[in-house]
């Protein structure tokens, strides 16, 4: 039938708005949902327990928490020298782990040759990156502390060992999340550098890297946040669990015993005193708030560099 | 029928540069060069700056291209046409050593830039690429400002000179300035298809090249992006030697002083089927297979 008549009898109207509801798209778009919801609701109970567990004593002591040392006494006990730990760890692992990590993506990804020696490191870096962290701990013991024991310094437990057993931890997740990410930049960059003169150090330099680096700083967020968790490796690597005090000099703080957020949650967990199960939680929730500075400096560095562009 | 000029030399050849039965209708279009002096001179009598002799290329094994023997005049266009895969762009790639990139690749024979072997043990292939320098088929700038973009190869070999006047510079001569001198800062990705291929030209020239290299530069782009950058090759013309690989034989027609037919052989290998000034082999080729291929009969 012609145009207006097919209108009139509403034929058009009936084909465009459809016969079939699509039950099977509804349906999936509602289990989409659920997932969802489902990781939000596990993410806000624990969240949600831990704040209902650790506000109080927060609320109550106030910054005392924060500045106080350890001791075994809940009405005194306090999370300062985890947070001067774990922020030490943070740095350590960070001028570690990132420069040694990023470069070697760089060589693996655009001056490795592709022969099987290649693919063969290649495929070490991902095994190691699956490597239970427990592992690193007695690596970390038997080279970094007998090392720093052999160098005279103490027994060798000191936040040196702990940082640097971190940093190889997490030193496969770096190269592997870097090397990612250089892969990405489009081979037309790379013609157009090289076919304007450039070596392949300032392509690398002036081109590459500078297009890599949000996702780079992607990787290095995920190493740090997971280094900044661990727990198993630093105890066996040497970490304080109970209480202690150092002298306050360099080389106390440098040498001398340590301890980190996550050790600090382990050990008051264990002990059977009431009060430490809020105090428990307010660990908790100062290593959670410390991991969400970290990621958001990165975030906020990332983001920098993209806007860039 | 009106006069219509396919070569330099339009006197010469008039009488069959007119004859319709040998032309493409396209190819009737006005002359987009410039007159000049020098341009009267048909491109088979200027010297050539590069010259190719014998050379093949392999990837690996297979031999991509064979025994190439050509010459690329001075200060006139060069066009390689030919059907797809006959090697074209990776005969160009061999001019400015982008094939060094390819792993397992390997040259035989001579490429000779002013009679400098290109491929000798001394040469710096980096230095290569600023002389002979390329512009691509899809256009890639780089993800930086205008500015950046043309700075960067001076900025490679520390040119320590009017850094701005070069930029704007480069942009006039590829025609460019004018849009972008007032946004030299934005992003070289925020140009639309046509002016990226120009910026991609200007950062090209940035280097000062004697040479450039043209890999399909206008099949990404509209027809009028097309002609622009056809007319400022006859631009670049009078102070560079361009070579351009082509599928649009009536670009070839339009804009080259000199045509490289190539084909691929049998056994999968590109060879240069026959090269002579355009107007020659456009309209009275010596050989039939380049006849066919000029009037469409394949490719």
């Amino acid at each position: 039938m012609s145009t207006t008549e097919a209108v009139a009898a509403g034929a058009v109207t009936r084909s465009l708005r459809g016969s079939r509801a699509d039950v099977a798209g509804h349906v999936f778009t509602a289990v989409l949902l659920f997932s969802l919801l489902f990781t939000l609701a596990i993410l806000a109970v624990l969240v949600g327990d831990q704040l209902q567990r650790g506000m109080p004593v927060l609320l109550e002591r106030g910054a005392d928490v924060l500045t106080s040392p350890l001791s075994s006494r809940p009405d005194r006990a306090g999370v300062a020298q985890g947070i001067l730990g774990t922020a030490m760890l943070a740095v350590i692992v960070s001028l570690l782990a990132f420069p040694i990590g990023i470069l070697t993506a760089v060589y693996l990804e655009e001056y490795a040759p592709a022969n099987a020696l290649t693919r063969f490191i290649d495929v070490n870096i991902r095994n190691l990156a699956g490597v239970p962290s427990v592992v690193y701990g007695l690596l970390g013991l038997a080279m970094f502390v007998s090392l720093f024991q052999l160098l005279g310094v103490g027994n060798g437990r000191n936040i040196l060992s702990g940082g640097l057993t971190l940093a190889v931890l997490v030193l496969p997740l770096v190269i592997i999340t870097s090397a990612e990410a250089i892969r990405a930049v489009p081979t037309t960059i790379r013609e157009a550098g090289y076919g304007v003169g450039a070596s392949r150090w300032q392509v690398v330099r002036t081109l590459i890297i500078p297009s890599a680096a949000p996702g780079i700083l992607t990787g290095t967020v995920l190493a740090l946040s997971r280094a900044l968790g661990e727990t198993a490796p630093l105890i066996l690597a040497g970490a304080v669990l109970g209480s202690f005090s150092t002298g306050g000099s360099l080389a106390d703080l440098f040498g001398g015993p340590y301890t980190a957020l996550p050790i600090i949650v382990f050990d008051w967990a264990r002990k059977p005193q009431e009060e430490f199960r809020a105090l428990t939680s307010a660990a908790i929730l100062v290593l959670l708030a410390v991991t969400i500075l970290a990621n958001a400096i990165a975030i906020y560095l990332r983001n920098r560099f993209e806007r860039r562009w | 029928m009106p006069a219509t000029s396919l070569g330099s030399d339009t006197v010469r050849d008039s009488d069959r540069v007119t004859d319709p039965a040998r032309l493409e209708p396209s190819i009737v279009t006005t002359s987009v060069r410039p007159a000049s002096d020098d341009a009267a001179v048909p491109a088979s009598h200027v010297a050539p700056v590069i010259r190719l002799d014998g050379v093949s290329f392999y990837y690996g094994a297979f031999r991509a291209v064979k025994d190439i023997t050509i010459h690329v005049p001075t200060h006139r266009i060069t066009a390689l046409i030919g059907p797809s895969g006959c090697g074209k762009s990776t005969l160009l790639r061999t001019i400015n050593r982008m094939n060094d990139l390819i792993p397992n690749t390997r040259v035989e024979g001579t490429l000779r830039f002013h009679d400098e072997d290109l491929y000798a043990s001394y040469v710096d292939p980096v230095e290569v690429r600023r002389r002979i320098g390329m512009v691509f088929q899809k256009p890639n700038p780089f993800p930086k400002s205008i500015y950046d973009n043309v700075a960067f190869g001076p900025r490679l070999t520390g040119f320590k000179g009017d850094l701005d006047g070069l930029v704007e510079s480069s942009l006039q001569k590829a025609a460019l300035w004018k849009d972008v001198k007032d946004k030299l800062k934005q992003s070289g990705l925020s140009l639309s298809g046509g002016q990226q291929q120009r910026l991609c030209i200007a950062r090209a020239i940035a280097t000062e090249p004697e040479v450039i290299l043209m890999d399909e530069p206008c099949s990404a782009l509209d027809p009028r992006a097309t002609l622009q950058i056809e007319e400022l090759m006859a631009q670049l013309k009078e102070n560079y030697t361009i070579i351009i690989v082509t599928h649009n034989m009536q670009q070839a027609a339009r804009a080259s002083d000199r045509t490289v037919f190539m084909n691929m052989a049998d056994d999968q290998a590109g060879y240069v089927v026959e090269q002579d000034d355009t107007i020659t082999i456009f309209t009275n080729p010596t050989n039939q297979m380049t006849e066919d291929y000029v009037s469409g009969r394949f490719g």
